[in-house]
């Protein structure tokens, strides 16, 4: 499978002198097309931090970033339009869905695809497909606040989906659902994974649903180790 | 798909309450520029209703609504004789004011030289010329008298007979139109007590002018230079008159005018910048959302500029609204004309894109990543 996202020796630090903190310390990690991974780590470990390196929000100081083999990122330096990048080629999907509050659900499937220049009837049957797809059909024009936070959700992983992204970065996507919602939402990033092609790369601290990823990682201390095997996550010393 | 009418559809009434508030300040801005095009029109209609070529008045003076100014009688018979006038009419005019002090009215008083002028030349909106020589009186609307409503002026008591519309002095008061023989007993009043101490004399009122008309084909400019040598008399063209009434007697009130709208236009291009800011903090996850999919900076700074742009429009309207229904009502003419409403066309715009500066400013500074802050 091609490597859609690759860092290499990332390193960010907050504050200077006492204060400094090294938040990513040569931190390195590739996803490839279809592969579901897994972020762990305490609070204040980094995964937030590299989340938002790999999603071209938050430029680390040095490493390197490359997208489907191509360098974006150079120690602090953006090589490419990263917008043009996040546009086209990066869906997020936060803890809350973020959902715009005067938009339906479709509307705001909608926005991501008019962010790209794709608008017109093209754009509101991709949302309509994109929300039949995760069971919102009959919800397309409900706005956010007539929606449950399953759906939102839902909605919001439709909205990242929407440009046909190769990378789909998630930050805590189940923390405001229950334990059955949240399984069926990690399930759902590892059926776009597969039908999709798209890398999905999952912060999370829910252990009860680590079988589902590919590969899972740890943070601690900006620092970034891999599980041999996922199987093994649910070891009674990992959970938090 | 458009991001700001679907914000602003969110926020319904609120917006509209506060379009409606710019619209009243909107309506100010244009009632200021209104009431000066009506003092320009009021101070202008009695010269050009008028007539006439030349304005003949005291030497060195500016003519009757400037400032005072008083001819000989014998004037008007010495105009009549000179190369191409057709005709001269003596003009007295004069404000005053009668009544007690809680109940004052002040009108302006104009003597036609009857029969001559009857007043016909007025344009009445109702009742008639003046057709006596004596104790008739036609009153202009904005005086607020009724046809046949007798009017005591002086020793005598006039019946109103026409009513006009328009005709106002510089300061607002309501024109009242008699014979010049009536003028002069109006205006040359005095209470029976300084009468007698003045030995039972009254007051003379000479003519404040002579309008002359020229003959067909005679230029206004060659009758002003044959009278130049007069030693008595200075002469205006009809243009000169008008000019000098807009330049000198409301210039001042131009300017103020002018300035006032300066400054409401100031305070509107405030407000709406404080709404517009108001309006992008309270959207910052959203803008940041927006940033954060890749979102250009043009489809930010283009929601916000449409957002500025249609409370303006908004205001435009409910400016216009408001003045259609509310200046008829004000006390002074508000004369609203295609260019004002294009003027305040081009204002609104004006303020509502530089309003917008701080609202996009304050996007363009909000990070991408406020949406992860939760």
């Amino acid at each position: 499978m091609a490597t859609v996202i690759r860092a290499e020796a990332l390193r960010k630090v907050y504050g200077q002198g006492d204060t400094e903190l090294v938040a990513l310390r040569d931190v390195s990690i590739a996803t490839e097309a279809g592969e579901v991974a897994a972020l762990l780590g305490p609070s204040g470990s980094g995964k937030s931090t590299l989340l938002t390196a790999l999603g071209l929000l938050n430029l680390p100081e040095r490493g390197r970033i490359s997208f489907a083999g191509r360098t974006v990122v150079e120690d602090g330096r953006a090589l490419v339009d990263l917008s043009a990048v996040r546009r086209s080629s990066i869906g997020f999907v936060f803890q809350k869905a973020n959902l715009i509050p005067f938009l339906t659900a479709r509307e705001n499937v909608m926005l991501a695809l008019q962010i790209n220049d794709r608008v017109g009837r093209a754009a509101d049957a991709r949302a309509r497909e994109l929300l039949g797809y995760l069971g919102l059909a009959d919800r397309a024009d409900h706005h956010p606040e007539q929606l449950s936070g399953g759906q939102q959700q839902r909605v919001a992983i439709a909205r990242a989906l929407a440009n046909h992204p190769p990378l789909i970065l998630a930050d805590e996507p189940t923390a405001a659902l229950d334990s059955h919602r949240g399984r069926d939402v990690m399930e759902l990033f590892r059926r776009i994974a597969r039908e999709q092609g798209a890398a999905v790369v999952v912060v999370t601290h829910d252990h009860r649903t680590l079988d589902v990823f590919d590969t899972v990682h740890e943070m601690e201390d900006g620092v970034l180790s891999r599980r041999p095997d996922p199987a093994t996550s649910h070891a009674p010393e990992a959970s938090p | 798909m458009n991001l700001a009418w679907k914000d602003i559809r969110r926020q319904g009434l609120r917006f509209v309450l506060t379009g409606l508030g710019l619209g009243l300040l909107f309506s100010v801005v244009l009632a200021m520029g209104g009431i000066y095009r009506g003092m320009v029109a009021d101070a202008t209609m009695l010269v050009d209703a008028a007539g006439a070529d030349l304005w003949v008045v005291q030497r060195d003076t500016r003519g009757p609504f400037a400032e005072r100014s008083t001819v000989p009688r014998a004037l008007e018979d010495r105009l009549r004789v000179v190369d191409g006038v057709a005709s001269a009419e003596s003009f007295t005019y004069a404000t005053i004011q009668r009544g007690d002090a809680t109940n004052a009215v002040r009108l302006g008083v104009v003597g036609l030289s009857w029969p001559m002028n009857r007043g016909e030349h007025l344009g009445l909106v109702a009742g008639r010329p003046l057709e006596a020589a004596h104790r008739e009186l036609i009153a202009d609307r904005a005086l607020g008298l009724a046809l046949g409503e007798r009017v005591p002026l002086g020793d005598d008591v006039y019946e109103v007979v026409g009513l006009t519309t328009g005709f106002v002095s510089s300061g607002g008061d309501g024109l009242a139109f008699v014979t010049e023989r009536d003028a002069d007993a109006i205006l040359g009043w005095t209470a029976p007590e300084s009468r007698r101490l003045a030995g039972g004399q009254r007051a003379e009122v000479l003519p404040s002018a002579v309008l002359v008309t020229l003959l067909p084909g005679e230029h206004a400019e060659d009758v002003k230079a044959r009278l130049g040598a007069w030693p008595d008399v200075t002469v205006w063209t009809a243009d000169e008159q008008r000019g000098l009434l807009l330049h000198g007697v409301i210039d001042k009130a131009r300017q103020q005018i002018g300035l006032f709208r300066v400054l409401l236009s100031i305070v509107s291009a405030i407000i709406v910048a404080l709404i517009l800011y108001n309006m992008t903090v309270a959207k910052s996850h959203e803008i940041a959302l927006v940033k954060l999919m890749g979102g250009r900076t043009r489809v930010v700074v283009g929601m916000i500029l449409q957002q500025a742009l249609l409370l303006g429009a908004i205001g435009y309207g409910m400016a216009i609204a408001i003045g259609s229904v509310a200046f008829e009502h004000f006390p002074r003419r508000v004369v609203i004309t295609p260019v004002e409403l294009g003027g305040l066309a081009v204002l609104v715009v004006a303020i509502s894109v530089v309003s917008s500066i701080a609202g996009i400013v304050r996007a363009l500074r909000i990070p991408p990543t406020l949406v992860l802050a939760g």
